[in-house]
């Protein structure tokens, strides 16, 4: 009965008996234990990379209208391992002036900065990597070595169109940071924990219904630090070939790939975390840890295709537009919700809980409206402006 | 487990050897035939004129400048956020007051005109 409560802790348990049968160090097991667990996780964590690439294709496939890799297997499951297998034996080109240390690092480190994320991602009450009490700060700076990974590419590279798209790159990522960080603080400040465990164990009610407006802005910065469309101008294939990535084939273009893919389901396993809840849906990971873990996998997948609905809906926004968007709009929602939340916090915390939920909601709502209809007006009175320059331009 | 730093040393430590492992297993099974055409810069077939390591109009200078101000204040704004239940409102206002002096930068830079795309 023990085994089936919680099957990894008792797994764990019985490997520790056999070690220390073996006349190791109690201490010495425990940590043998923990890098088999970490090594368990990131094997399981490529084999779910690898199912990305089918779910993304698939996805796409229909969106555009297509049936999508359907040949090998059932429904074209095989098709990313024989994907695997072209990348292994394509030939492996440098080009000549390139950088050779940091231009074979950096895709090492687009995939571990993904990677390094999951060390915090609690899968369920009982199966996180760790807990860290500094959970949130430890995301933005694992996240940042992916933004590294991405300026050493296109400059290592040697190439013309690499450079331009890193450094559009580093300007988008640099950019939605902010309100990123700044979206990040509205859970701690509901939860009063940076730790991603306690964030999750404090949502009786989803943050998204608390802090919907929250959920949207940090949904769009998300996109954006992922690079992808509507923001991928560091890889604009009309403009930029490739973007930062041009120079690279084989296994280490396959690196970039996979490691932009397993960052976007991260992200919206984040969104999840963050605003939906994570594991917890009405008691079911209470009842067995694998099924939290699955609730959660089910979330970030949902999440998971929010962000490439958004990809495959939207067009390019071009790179003023966007930084535009960013300071000018979202980093300044962000902070005003962020002091709104606060004050809204401080003022009904003693009231009761559903005054409490009902006022944190029309905040928001108040906030979103007022600022989009700020935004419309200041729209419309450039559209006119730009059109009576337009129609003097004519006459 | 005592010290949970370990485990995020496994992380980085195994998140680094996996990537290493797979390029290291197409090296060996991939094909070598290099020469100079495919050495070469791609450029769209287009031969290469000068060098890509210039000097780079980087646009983004002042974004960056604002990014890194708005990102340690941030930083020290998380502290505060944390403790927000136990402070009381006075402790809420004062944060209040220190958003509204980054704000206030934003806006100078806004005024300024640097965060335009030039």
């Amino acid at each position: 009965m023990e085994f089936w409560k919680d099957p990894l802790k008792a797994a764990a348990d019985w490997l520790a008996g056999i070690l220390v049968g073996w006349g190791l160090a109690s201490q010495v097991s425990q940590v043998i234990i923990a890098f088999l667990g970490v090594l368990i996780l990131i094997s399981l964590l490529m084999v779910l990379d690898i199912f990305l690439v089918w779910v993304e294709r698939k996805t796409v496939a229909r969106f555009q209208d297509r049936l999508g890799p359907n040949r090998l297997g059932p429904f074209g499951l095989i098709q990313p391992f024989a994907d695997i297998i072209k990348l292994l034996i394509k030939e492996d080109t440098t080009p000549g002036g390139a950088d050779k240390w940091v231009y074979n690092l950096a895709p090492v480190l687009s995939m571990m900065s993904v990677l390094m994320i999951w060390a915090i991602i609690p899968l369920a009450p009982t199966v996180v990597g760790v807990d860290l009490n500094v959970g949130i700060l430890y995301l933005i700076a694992a996240g940042a070595i992916g933004t590294l990974s991405i300026i050493m590419a296109g400059w290592s590279s040697n190439n013309k169109f690499a450079m331009i798209g890193a450094f559009r790159e580093v300007a988008i990522l640099v950019s939605f940071e902010i309100p990123m960080l700044t979206i990040l603080l509205i859970p701690t400040v509901l939860s009063g924990t940076m730790g991603i465990n306690g964030i999750i164990e404090s949502q009786s009610l989803w943050y998204v219904f608390l802090s919907p407006l929250g959920a949207l802005i940090f949904l769009i910065a998300a996109i954006a630090e992922l690079g992808r469309a509507p923001f991928d101008m560091g890889e604009a294939e009309s403009e930029l070939v490739a973007g930062y990535n041009i120079e690279y084939s084989g296994m280490k273009f396959g690196m970039f790939y996979a490691g932009e893919l397993l960052h976007a389901f991260t992200f919206g396993g984040f969104w999840a975390i963050f605003f939906f809840g994570g594991y917890r849906f009405f008691g079911l990971e209470k009842v067995h840890p694998f099924l939290a873990v699955a609730v959660l996998i089910f979330k970030a997948m949902l999440g998971y295709w929010v962000i490439m609905w958004v990809k495959y809906t939207l067009m390019r926004i071009r790179i003023d537009h966007m930084l535009a968007l960013n300071w000018k709009f979202l980093t300044p929602l962000a902070f005003i919700l962020l002091m709104a939340t606060a004050l809204t916090n401080a003022i009904l915390k003693n009231s009761s809980i559903l005054i409490y939920w009902a006022g944190m909601f029309i905040v928001n709502i108040i906030i979103a409206f007022v600022a989009l209809e700020i935004a419309r007006r200041v729209s419309t009175a450039q559209r006119a402006r730009l059109e009576g320059r337009k129609g003097a331009a004519a006459a | 487990m005592n010290n949970e730093w370990l485990f995020v040393a496994f992380f980085i430590v195994i998140g680094a050897l996996v990537p290493i492992a797979a390029i290291s297993v197409a090296w060996l099974v991939s094909p070598k035939k290099s020469n100079p055409i495919k050495q070469s810069t791609y450029e769209c077939g287009i031969e290469t004129v000068g060098e890509s390591w210039v000097q780079f109009k980087a646009q983004y200078y002042i974004f960056a400048l604002v990014f890194l101000v708005f990102d340690v204040e941030t930083v020290f704004l998380f502290p505060w956020a944390v403790k927000i239940g136990q402070l009381g409102l006075f402790a809420v206002v004062e944060g209040i007051i220190f958003i509204g002096i980054l704000i206030a930068g934003l806006v100078y830079t806004w005024r300024k005109g640097m965060l335009e795309w030039s």
